[in-house]
């Protein structure tokens, strides 16, 4: 498939995810939304590793050659820092509802006084 | 020995800063001989540079530069020719004698307050020698501006009475309106000419237009009439009797107002190149001398009538320049110095020994209780009214013949005019010394003779009244008598290349023109003293034409209304409605602006998380696409939209 399919698809992902960050009001949804942008970007990673890969394969004729590699290497990289993430933001939210028995983000306009 | 002619303002200077600065340490005795001892230097010195210019010394010495600059240098110089060599004599002679007298009179002051009067003379001494030392213009406005200050600084010399403040604020301001005039005139100089030093000028007098003569001829003459109060400028002088006597005797008799004689004596090339200018100074100086002598007859105040008379003498020197007798006037201004500074200690030891009491109505019979005063007064009188052989007669008979020679009618005014003069200089003495006591004599404080160091000066001051006016007897006396025309023929020397010698009368008409005058100034005399003793002034205020007389014709309240009160209208007008509405809203609206965007500002901190955000979100946007402006970037957003 041409790669600009992967590259759109991936584009309207990150939309979709940063759109719900902003206006979504529950804390929850909000990390679902975060999760899915770093989603689509893992995708878009592999896609243009991909891209990469063939690329200079073509171009080399060489043995299968590892261009293009590290964009696969550091998805997972980007999969370990989303798994710390979470773990660090849910920890928060639920102290928050233990505190305010809600997940409402406007209820945290505490900063304003 | 000329390089010593620094000395002769370093003195006073000295003596200004020790006893300036030493107020509060040092004792009313030697205040008094720091005082005195500075100016007697100076006189001594002033001695040694007069007997070098006799001998056909002199000279310029620059002491250093004010500015130097290939278009314009002006140097801090000193200049000694015969006129300032004169003025040194004149100034530190009869300034150390006052020096002296106010040694006694000032004796009721504290120590601080004493040193700070002595300090101000001193100064005052300094400024005036800076004015006539100066070899140009720039050193003499110096001197010019110092005077002015001195003379501010003493007039309100109690200063914890209002009404005397008034009377300085008021000299100074006009003053100063006269030194616009000069400060223009040397500003013209220098465009013309590219120079400020006498020398330079009266060598490139060629240079100048008629036109450019003229003006700075006037511009001059304003200066002169601020300084020498003339008419329009000179309401300031008679007010400024609120200063202790000595200081009305030094700096309004004798120095500080004959600044302006002596500027126009010093240009006076300059002055016969403008005859348009001559003619005005000449008539400036017969209106004044009348229109003092009028509202001299009238007055009260012992110090009021000298005022007055100073005013209207001052007018005399001015029509003997305008007349073109440059010798005659300085030769007043001498003359003048001598019988005006007695008349006022005079009147000084009067109102010290009436314990402060300046009203002539509640005088009389002091001739027994104040005999040196009295005898120096009258010899002071006789010279003021130029009767011979005093020095009046010499100096006043010069500016008249040569008034005649100009114009007649200067003669038949300027003769008035010192009818008037003998008539109530004799009506002062008369109230103040003859007939009966009109007052009560307190046994306490009894009416007695002044100290010596008062006695002395007047003494002295008595002698030159005297003896003053046989330095310059004229042609038609004594042939080649006239020795101050002698000495101050150098300077005097471009302008008679350029004016006709036209004496058409012969020495009878002369001798017979003389002695009708004197008979007629003889018998205003005699009638002052008579009128005088019948007939004292009542208390009541003056109505009718006396009134006019007696109010100044005036002229106070004429300048108040028609000057000073629109002026403060219009001051009052920028500080309300400009200052206040215009600049200060100004002002303080940007202080409100700032207010008003800090509060604008704050309401971005919402302290919702969300909104915090979206504003990261969007800053972010803007970041990537300004940073990562490349092309191929470009081209990519492009192929979407095209």
């Amino acid at each position: 498939m041409p790669i600009n399919y992967y590259i759109f698809f991936c584009l309207a992902l990150f939309s979709i995810g940063m759109v719900g960050v902003l206006t979504r009001r529950n804390a929850i949804i909000i990390f679902m939304c975060i999760e899915l942008m770093l989603n689509a970007v893992n995708l878009l990673l592999v896609a243009f590793s991909k891209m990469h890969n063939g690329i200079a394969a073509a171009a080399a004729n060489n043995p299968p050659s590892t261009v293009g590699g590290d964009g696969q290497i550091f998805v997972f990289f980007i999969m370990v820092v989303a798994a710390a993430e979470v773990s660090v933001g849910l920890a928060i939210i639920v102290m928050m509802y233990r505190n305010i028995h809600s997940v409402d983000i406007n209820f945290l306009n505490r900063l304003k006084n | 020995m000329s390089h010593l002619v620094f000395l002769v303002p370093l003195f006073p200077l000295l003596g200004f800063l020790i006893n300036g600065l030493g107020r509060n340490l040092l004792s009313k005795k030697s205040i008094g001989a720091i005082g005195t001892g500075a100016v007697l230097l100076s006189f001594l010195v002033s001695i040694q540079l007069f007997l070098q210019v006799l001998q056909g010394g002199g000279g310029v010495d620059t002491l250093f530069y004010l500015f130097k600059t290939p278009e314009l240098s002006i140097p801090f110089a000193f200049q000694v020719d015969a006129l300032s060599a004169l003025f040194l004599l004149i100034i530190t002679g009869i300034g150390s004698l006052i020096h002296l007298y106010s040694t006694a009179y000032m004796h009721d002051e504290s120590a601080p307050h004493f040193a700070r009067y002595f300090a101000y003379l001193n100064l005052f001494v300094f400024s005036m020698l800076l004015l006539v030392l100066g070899s140009g213009f720039v050193i003499m406005f110096i001197g010019w501006e110092g005077v002015g200050l001195c003379s501010y600084l003493l007039i309100g010399y109690w200063f914890t009475n209002n009404d005397y403040n008034y009377a300085a604020r008021k000299a100074f301001v006009m003053n100063r309106i006269g030194d616009l005039g000069f400060l223009l005139a040397i500003f013209w100089i220098i465009s013309k000419l590219g120079t400020t030093e006498y020398a330079g000028v009266l060598a490139g007098v060629s240079k100048l237009s008629s036109s450019d003569i003229t003006a700075i001829t006037l511009l001059l003459f304003v200066g002169a009439m601020g300084k020498s109060a003339q008419i329009p400028l000179y309401t300031w002088l008679p007010d400024a009797m609120a200063g202790p006597t000595p200081v009305s005797a030094l700096i309004h008799a004798a120095t500080m107002v004959t600044a302006g004689i002596y500027m126009i004596a010093r240009t006076n090339l300059l002055y016969t190149m403008a005859p348009f200018t001559q003619s005005l100074v000449a008539i400036i100086g017969l209106a004044t001398a009348l229109f003092a002598a009028t509202i001299a007859l009238r007055q009260n105040d012992i110090k009021k009538v000298l005022a007055y008379s100073t005013v209207s003498q001052l007018g005399y020197m001015f029509l003997g320049l305008g007349v073109g007798a440059y010798t005659g006037a300085v030769f007043h201004v001498m003359t003048h110095a001598f019988f005006k500074a007695l008349l006022f200690l005079g009147a000084g030891s009067v109102i010290h020994a009436m314990h402060h009491e300046q009203d002539i109505r509640k005088m009389g019979g002091l001739q027994k209780r104040l005999p040196h005063t009295h005898l120096t007064f009258l010899l002071g009188c006789l010279a003021i009214a130029g009767i011979p052989p005093f020095s009046g007669f010499f100096s006043k008979d010069e500016i008249l013949s040569a008034a005649l020679q100009a114009n007649p009618i200067f003669y038949v005014l300027g003769l008035i005019g010192a009818l008037l003069t003998a008539f109530y200089m004799f009506r002062l003495y008369t109230l103040t010394f003859l007939g009966n006591a009109r007052f009560q004599e307190d046994p306490h404080h009894a009416v007695h003779e002044s100290p010596w160091q008062m006695v002395l000066p007047l003494y002295v001051l008595a002698i030159l009244s005297v003896a003053g006016g046989w330095i310059g007897i004229p042609e038609w006396i004594l042939p080649h008598a006239h020795r101050l025309e002698e000495l101050l023929q150098p300077i005097f020397a471009g302008s008679a290349a350029l004016t006709q010698e036209h004496s058409h009368l012969t020495h009878a008409q002369e001798w017979m023109l003389t002695g009708a005058a004197t008979l007629l100034i003889m018998v205003a005399v005699i009638f002052a003293i008579r009128s005088a003793s019948k007939h004292v002034p009542s208390s009541d205020p003056a109505s009718g034409f006396s009134g006019l007389l007696e109010n100044k014709w005036y002229i106070d309240e004429l300048y108040d209304n028609a000057i000073v009160k629109p002026l403060q209208a219009f001051a009052n007008l920028l500080k309300n409605t400009i200052e206040k509405s215009g600049i200060d809203a100004l002002v303080n609206g940007v202080g409100k602006l700032v207010h008003y965007g800090g509060r604008q500002m704050r309401l971005v901190q919402s302290g919702q998380v969300g909104n915090y955000i979206l504003i990261m979100v969007l800053s972010m946007v803007v970041f990537l696409l300004i940073w990562f402006n490349d092309s191929t970037l470009m081209k990519f957003l492009h192929s979407f939209f095209s």
